[in-house]
């Protein structure tokens, strides 16, 4: 039923949906550089370097000035709030630098998880309050796009029903407000595959998922996907319910869901192949057409598992009608901030690690991605951290 | 399906259940003086007065400096942010004045309405953000209670299912997170029943509201009367529904809604007993017993008459498990605004004119008040404001 009062204008509609295929254009994806400042700390911690304002303005400085090499790989760039106010050295503020190299800003606009009382340990998010000025606000200074993220867990007893109706309902809250002020929202419900119960839940190691159809051409049989999967589904059909709810104009939105992996706990390893059936076979499932396309969170995968698996997921052949790209956080950046270490001589040779990476996900994101020679000392090594926090 | 992660303990239950109790005590009701700056605007500027901090100070200064004798009539007093901060002549803090009179003190924490795009003029509220880091700080200056209100309108195509939903989830938030902190809060989900739409639907249909108790005849009511129960009931089923999904403790929670009333356009005058009969049937339907007490906010009405609409009530021969008391504001201050004018000379006559009304209320939440005979001066003058706002 068509709302009584249209929450856009045509114009508003073809701005959004113009923002968002921009994004996603062939070959391009999303560098999520928006970690907040407690997460950074982290990343800084772990090459020895401090966590000082200058230290993570030069660290992104670095990143969004590499060279015109990765123009044709980044549609957009997510930033955090204190990184859309700083400057490259030359005094350009940073959303002019990553616009001259024909990406487009966006910004991280929640305020963080709180707890669900009565849940074990359920979250839902917060930042709704004055969001409305806040994004008019970051529009005038050059975002064009945002992010809110979401998490539910995977155990025994959740998500709870709660859980899934509950943050489904804020993300569509979010993404109203959002179009009302020209931002595309990327809609991200991260379900976290991390907790012992995934050992337990890898003994399913023949488990359907659902009535998978095994198609000829490709060579392994059912994918072998636990439990822990099915959740999946069940969110992403109560988000797309409440987007429907709350009039979001689906084509001018994104999607930022984690592919289907089994828990990090888990012993068995699963091909990209794997892997990649049992993502498109939950997307086909849950996401409408109507949205233009969906950039994966990487989660704790190495940068080369990253890459290999959205490449798998570009080359699955079911029928996929939405971009299927990357919007990487640690998978686009641990080998450069393992190579700049903190020391501003390091520069070139971090900004080549980002390089590298950002065209082999440009080139999987196509389908089209062989690594070839060893990867970056960082690429392979697992980026898992337990519990994350962004 | 059994709870396996209790939100509250069997302490906090406790407490928070005795807060309820003493706030709807037999006799008692509560004084709404939480208007925001904004709104304390209207009010002064009414009587001719300056809206500066201190005339707020000076004001609320009239209603707390009230004797002993609206310990017997007033169980709660809600207080805005500034309020609770702000202190009497001798420098007694509010807060301490209202409870040395054994009132409880309450708190508004919602921060006001906003739009919900592709609809038609429909709203949710905003106020979650940091919600339980303000409520623990609230409870530590002396709250043990607090209010959040949610507006629908009445019209051809309001209440929408979205607007209901949305608004339901929201108050169902707050109400979680308020008892978190061992604040009871009071959930306010305000139907507003004004709008062109009530002259056109005031027509005389006989619509019989079936009574829970049997025979009787139905009662007469026009059909925006007729629409505004179905829709209170509607509205209230849906926030139960939310407040179970969310874990709320019921016996830890008050309800302020409307009375059911015809559209303030409507020509034709329903009496007290029909007002009764229509609100309490709607009640029934829709409020579990658990919930201890119903405080109805006053709207429109005149002083006189949200009190006699108010015993009305208390002497509808419906079995009713909950508190029917009041939660009134203009009800209760109107004569006293009308007195002070701003002249401290006024103020000792000033809180008279507000005991007044307080021991009257006192009396109609028993059903023991007997009406003034009088509708002349300020208790029969209504106080319909066009489309309200706090």
């Amino acid at each position: 039923m068509s709302p009584p009062v249209p929450a856009l204008s045509p114009e508003q509609k073809q701005e959004l949906a113009t923002i968002a295929q921009r994004i996603i254009a062939p070959g391009k994806g999303i560098l999520a550089a928006d970690e907040s400042t407690g997460a950074i700390a982290k990343r800084l911690s772990s090459v020895g370097a401090e966590n000082t304002e200058e230290n993570r303005r030069w660290y992104r400085q670095l990143l969004f000035t590499a060279d015109s090499r990765v123009d044709a790989c980044i549609g957009g760039v997510i930033l955090f709030h204190e990184t859309l106010y700083q400057k490259a050295d030359d005094g350009r503020p940073f959303p002019q630098v990553i616009r001259g190299k024909g990406a487009l800003v966006g910004i991280k606009v929640d305020k963080g998880v709180v707890p669900l009382a009565g849940t074990n340990g359920e979250t839902t998010t917060q930042g709704l309050d004055g969001l409305m000025e806040r994004c008019a606000q970051y529009k005038k200074d050059g975002a064009d796009f945002a992010k809110w993220r979401c998490v539910l867990k995977i155990s025994e007893h959740t998500p709870t029903r709660l859980a899934v109706m509950e943050n489904a309902n804020v993300l569509a809250r979010y993404a109203s407000i959002c179009q009302q002020n020209g931002i595309v929202p990327i809609v991200e419900p991260e379900i976290l595959p991390d907790g012992d119960h995934d050992l337990k839940h890898c003994q399913y190691v023949t488990e359907k998922v659902g009535d998978v159809p095994v198609v000829s051409p490709c060579p392994h049989h059912v994918p072998v996907v636990s439990p822990p999967m099915s959740p999946c589904p069940q969110v992403l059909a109560a988000v797309y319910k409440a987007l429907s709810d709350h009039h979001v104009y689906l084509e001018g939105t994104l999607l930022k869901p984690n592919m289907v992996t089994p828990g990090h706990a888990c012993t068995k390893k699963y091909s990209p192949e794997e892997i990649a059936m049992a993502t498109v076979t939950a997307l086909r499932r849950t996401v409408p057409p109507a949205v233009p396309g969906i950039t994966f969170l990487s989660g704790g995968q190495s940068e080369e598992e990253a890459s290999l698996n959205l490449n798998a997921i570009n080359r699955c052949p079911l029928a996929r009608p939405w971009a299927l790209t990357f919007s990487y956080g640690r998978a686009l950046q641990a080998s450069a901030l393992r190579a700049w270490a903190g020391k501003k001589d390091n520069t070139k040779a971090a900004q080549e690690e980002y390089v590298k990476r950002a065209l082999a996900n440009s080139l999987a994101c196509q389908g089209k991605y062989t690594p070839s020679g060893p990867a970056g000392a960082a690429a392979s090594e697992s980026l898992f951290v337990s519990n994350h926090a962004y | 399906m059994t709870h396996q992660y209790p939100a509250l303990t069997a302490e906090q239950k406790k407490e928070l259940s005795d807060i309820a109790l003493r706030i709807v005590a037999p006799g008692k009701g509560i004084l709404a003086a939480d208007e925001s700056v904004g709104h304390m605007a209207k009010r002064l500027n009414q009587i001719g007065v300056e809206n500066t901090e201190e005339n707020r100070r000076l004001y609320r200064q009239i209603l707390f400096s009230a004797d002993s004798r609206v310990k017997k009539c007033i169980g709660g007093v809600i207080f805005f942010h500034e309020t609770m901060y702000q202190k009497a002549d001798d420098g007694t803090p509010f807060v301490q004045m209202i409870k040395d009179k054994g009132i409880v003190v309450g708190i508004k924490v919602d921060k006001g309405v906003v739009p919900l795009a592709g609809t038609d003029g429909e709203t949710t509220t905003q106020g979650l953000d940091g919600l339980s880091e303000r409520c623990a700080q609230y409870k530590k200056d002396g709250a043990d209670f607090a209010k959040w209100r949610c507006v629908l309108k009445i019209s051809d195509n309001t209440p929408s299912a979205l607007a209901i939903m949305e608004n339901a989830n929201v108050l169902a938030r707050y109400a979680s997170i308020c008892q978190q902190n061992g604040i009871v809060p009071i959930v306010e989900p305000e139907i507003l029943p004004d709008g062109d739409h009530d002259l056109k639907r005031c027509q005389y249909v006989t619509e019989k509201v079936s009574s829970g108790a049997g025979s009787s005849a139905g009662t007469v009511l026009c059909r925006a009367g007729g629409l505004h129960a179905a829709r209170s009931s509607q509205v209230l089923a849906a926030v139960y529904k939310a407040l179970s999904d969310h874990h709320v403790y019921l016996e830890g929670t008050l309800l302020k809604p409307n009375m059911v009333t015809p559209g303030h356009s409507c020509p034709t005058k329903y009496s007290p007993e029909e007002i009764a009969m229509a609100t309490v049937t709607a009640l029934r339907r829709t409020v579990p017993p658990a919930v201890p007490g119903v405080t109805f906010l006053s709207g429109g009405q005149s002083e006189e008459e949200a009190s006699i609409n108010l015993n009305a009530i208390n002497t509808c021969p419906l079995v009713r498990p909950w508190a029917l008391t009041f939660s009134y504001g203009r009800a209760l201050q109107a004569s006293a605004l009308g007195a002070w004018r701003g002249q401290r000379d006024n103020a000792t006559a000033a809180t008279e004119e507000f005991v007044k009304r307080a021991e009257v209320n006192g009396l109609a939440a028993l059903g023991k008040y007997e009406g003034s005979g009088d509708d002349s001066g300020a208790a029969g003058q209504s106080l319909y404001v066009a489309n309200h706002a706090y």
